[in-house]
């Protein structure tokens, strides 16, 4: 679907600009060791069931947080807990440090303004069109048109769909609700970014593009995010390849190899709603738990 | 014991939401676009169906009276009787049950499907409080439009008691007229506009509180609908013979 000539072409320069500057830049700020997210024992109960239990991780500032595990087991979730959007039964949720656990709807609103989230079903709106969709934060802020609009298309470009600026919900195939989703979440530069299964569905190349596009905002734009996904080769983009500005000022990604070892992507997976594995890939696919055997080779 | 549990939790986050969405059409940003979309919908969407139950409910209650009255060698009350049954009942609960089949069952509809479709949580992750942007514009809108399209339908009604009587009976115009217009008082007409500000204040409410409580895909959101429209025309009855009796008793209107 789309070449890596166009994912060039699409990164306009405010992105690489950031881009050097976050590469090259001394990371020494004492307020990266406040994590973008934090969970502290928090369960969480539906009609009884513990359907996440006891669930304690950290995402630090920058890092993205790979969260594997099969259907059911609790991962849409943890990420809506972030949002605010379903409140705990007990435990704590900490965004940048601050605990949202008791916060009121009111409140949630200014926690939110920081956040952008990917819902796993797209869940557009029905009744607007997709730059009214991706408008939406903006409209709702009284940004004035002209700015709406430069907005609106540098993120559609940003995931390339430009062409159906016009269109409605209705007529976008699975994988363009997606990518409208994520356009939408991505407007304000949100500094943590939760993506539900945004690659469930979607043919190998979008898939891709829309690995890249995580990989972009982690190594490009230091965002902070959760990638949900069952997909092995999500794992395998997300952990052993990161994006760099070339000379040329073109966005590359590159494998991990001599060069630079990835250090800002940490796997989690849960089963049941609990965590049964947390650290890097390596670790991971050295794992002798059977199930975890099973769930990355299918058998 | 479980029923009158329910009952009274499902009243305390009705009222929460009411609330809730009466300080949203106070407070910044006001929604305007919005409620004037939501006023064009419920309002000028259900003038067709008003006009029509009004002409017809006049011209009826003219066809069930007037032998009666004939009878009684008083068919110059006829205006009369035909709107002061209008005004102060027929008008006010016929236009608010017509608008709850149409309005009501919309509104939670569209909520349902919102919320099941996640669109609702969109939303609210996206920084906007739903209630203030889908629930107070829509109630704010019953709240403008329901008085208007009642006094449409009173007035529909006695022209449609007025067509009957002369043109099917052969009364003399002026005598329908004349005794409307002597019938009528003041006190009628406050009770016919404040009827319907409290309806559509509680079939607002209803529908979204129904519409954004839809649990379980889109079979919820068909229960959701069913539910909202069987309360709301139930409370709107319930509600009408207590205001009836609190208008007697403040007005001081005995029939
Ligand atoms: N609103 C709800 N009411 C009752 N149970 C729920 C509700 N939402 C989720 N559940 C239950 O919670 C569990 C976890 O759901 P969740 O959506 O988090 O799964 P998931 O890990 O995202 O799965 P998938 O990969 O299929 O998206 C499931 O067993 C589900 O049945
Ligand atoms: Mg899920």
């Amino acid at each position: 679907m789309m070449t890596q000539d166009s994912i060039d072409r699409t990164i306009d320069n405010r992105v690489s600009d950031q881009a050097a500057e976050s590469t090259f830049k001394e990371v020494d700020d004492t307020d990266r060791a406040i994590p973008a997210i934090e969970f502290r024992n928090v369960t969480m109960i539906y009609d009884g069931r513990k359907v996440l239990n006891d669930l304690s991780f950290k995402v630090m500032k920058g890092e993205t947080k790979i969260i594997l595990g099969g259907s059911g087991c609790g991962k849409s979730t943890t990420i809506k807990l972030v949002l605010g959007l379903i409140k705990p039964d007990s435990g704590q949720i900490l965004v940048e440090g601050e605990d949202i656990t008791n916060y009121n709807e009111n409140n949630m609103m200014k926690v939110r303004k920081k956040l952008g989230m990917i819902f796993q079903e797209g869940a557009l709106f029905d009744s607007l069109s997709v730059y009214e969709n991706v408008a939406f934060k903006l409209h709702e802020q009284g940004v004035p048109e002209e700015d709406v609009e430069s907005e609106v298309r540098r993120m559609l470009r940003f995931v390339n769909l430009e062409d159906a600026i016009d269109k409605m919900p209705a007529e976008l195939s699975g994988g363009m609700r997606r990518r409208v989703g994520i356009a939408r979440a991505l407007v304000g530069d949100p500094k943590i970014v939760m993506f539900d299964e945004p690659t469930a569905g979607l043919d190998p190349p979008t898939a891709r593009t829309i690995c890249e596009l995580a990989m972009k905002l982690r190594d490009l734009e230091d965002v902070s995010s959760i990638f949900v996904t069952h997909e092995m080769n999500n794992l395998d983009y997300l952990t052993s390849e990161y994006a760099v500005v070339n000379e040329a000022g073109e966005v590359v990604f590159e494998k991990e190899g001599e060069k630079l070892c990835l250090i800002n992507s940490k796997v989690l997976m849960m089963r049941n709603g609990e965590i049964i594995f947390s650290g890097t890939d390596e670790t991971l696919r050295r794992a002798e738990d059977p199930y975890i055997h099973k769930f990355l080779r299918g058998h | 014991m479980n029923f009158i549990a329910r009952f009274l939790f499902e009243l305390q986050e009705m009222s929460l939401l009411a609330g809730r969405s009466a300080r949203g059409i106070f407070k910044k940003p006001h929604y305007v676009p919005e409620s004037i979309a939501q006023m064009d919908y419920i309002g000028v969407g259900s003038l067709t169906i008003i006009i029509l139950t009004g002409f017809f409910t006049g011209g009826v209650l003219t066809l069930q009276t007037y032998q009666t009255l004939e009878s009684y060698g008083a068919v110059d009350q006829l205006g009369y009787l035909v709107s002061i049954s209008l005004v102060r009942e027929l008008g006010p609960v016929l236009s608010a049950l017509m608008v709850t089949g149409r309005v009501v069952s919309a509104i939670s509809a569209e909520l349902g499907s919102m919320v099941v479709s996640e669109q609702i949580d969109a939303m609210r992750a996206l920084g906007t409080d739903p209630i203030r942007k889908l629930v107070a514009p829509r109630i704010l809108a019953l709240l403008v439009t329901l008085p208007l399209l009642t006094m449409i339908s009173d007035v529909m009604g006695i022209v449609g008691g007025w067509a009957v009587s002369t043109f099917l009976y052969g009364l003399p115009s002026q005598m329908f007229l004349n005794s409307v217009r002597d019938g009528i008082t003041t006190d009628d007409l406050i009770g016919g506009i404040i009827k319907p500000l409290f309806f559509a204040f509680l079939m607002g409410t209803i529908a979204c509180h129904k519409g954004l409580k839809t649990e379980g895909g889109t079979v919820g959101v068909g229960r959701s609908t069913t539910s909202a429209v069987v309360m709301a025309s139930i409370i709107v009855i319930i509600a009408d013979f207590i205001l009836a009796r609190a208008l007697q008793l403040i007005l001081g209107t005995q029939t």
